[in-house]
């Protein structure tokens, strides 16, 4: 079964470096889907709002592993 | 039949410039199994890497292409976001020198030595110089693979221009290859990097939000704005990450 094991670590690595980095990613996803429709923006406002979250998440992530020692 | 550019020629040169990136590092090991077991055992484990994994997009392919769009969009979307902010994150820390750059000649040396020390050839086929060409093929193509699916699977008419960027792609490296015979340290892969996770992230945002059911200001021409937005977070992001870490 290493061969499996192998292939499923390859898999998980191909999307998911930092942990938490994909899981806010996929927080965020959730949110715009579920909650943002019953907030009534514009319709236009939306699509913004899902890439502000996005580049907010990317910004976040990089400078925590910049402070890393 | 119209062409959508908004997609076609991302979409084109997404697959183009990831493939490059990912054909650069497995051609290093390729070259690396040749230099040392052989060249008739290096191409021809390439050469069965590349089949198998012709054939599995060629399956995979015009398969999602059956499945209804939006579900396909959410899904890819999601994957693709993931894939290309994991890229984009990895290569603005790179560029503001938190993590090293990839060095193909260290890994070209790398490989050489520890395939110098698994002992002599076999008679005829040599299984170790196959292998080993066979599994760098296919844990790089497989990242190949899924780029040139999912930047093709979430639009119509979009798998033949990836799969071509692609193609492209391999055919550019190969000449490479025999022209220098060496690994390609010149090909600026950080910047390729930067520049495909900028592509891969706005596709995936797009696809996310056409999957979800938003509505994107401008349609599809909302792609080269989330590709101007991307790469401007990412651009400054890096000289924050410099500081940061100083």
């Amino acid at each position: 079964m290493g061969w499996l094991g192998t292939i499923l670590r390859e898999a998980y690595g191909l999307f998911v470096d930092d942990g938490l980095f994909a899981v806010a990613i996929l927080l965020w996803l959730g949110v715009t889907w579920q909650i943002l429709p019953r907030l009534g923006l514009p319709p236009d406002l939306a699509g913004i709002v899902l890439f502000g979250g996005l580049a907010l998440i990317l910004l976040e992530s990089a400078v925590r592993r910049s402070r890393r020692p | 039949m119209s062409i959508e550019w908004a997609h076609v020629g991302p979409t084109l040169v997404a697959a183009f410039l990831a493939s490059t990136v990912e054909f650069v590092e497995a051609l290093t090991v390729v070259l690396a199994v040749g230099t040392v077991r052989g060249w008739r055992g290096a191409l021809a484990g390439a050469g069965a890497g590349l089949l198998v994994l012709l054939a599995m997009i060629l399956i995979l392919g015009p398969a999602l292409t059956r499945i209804p769009l939006g579900p396909v969009q959410l899904v890819v979307g999601t994957l693709l976001l993931l894939f290309g902010m994991r890229w984009l994150r990895k290569a603005i820390l790179r560029a503001a020198g938190v993590i090293p750059l990839h060095d193909e000649a260290a890994a070209f040396a790398k490989e050489t030595a520890s395939l110098s020390g698994l002992g002599t050839r076999d008679r005829g086929w040599d299984r170790v110089a196959i292998a080993a060409a066979f599994k760098i093929t296919m844990l790089e193509g497989i990242e190949v693979v899924f780029i040139v699916i999912a930047v093709g699977a979430g639009g119509q008419g979009l798998l033949l221009p990836a799969i071509l960027g692609a193609l492209a792609a391999l055919i550019a490296v190969v000449l490479l290859g025999i022209l220098v015979h060496k690994p390609l340290t010149r090909i600026p892969e950080n910047q390729l990097k930067f520049i495909v996770g900028v592509l891969l992230s706005a596709f995936g945002a797009f696809w996310v939000g056409e999957g979800i059911g938003l509505t994107w200001p401008r349609g599809d021409w909302s792609i080269p704005g989330l590709i101007a937005g991307f790469l401007a977070a990412a651009l400054i992001a890096v000289p924050v990450c410099r500081k940061r870490a100083a």
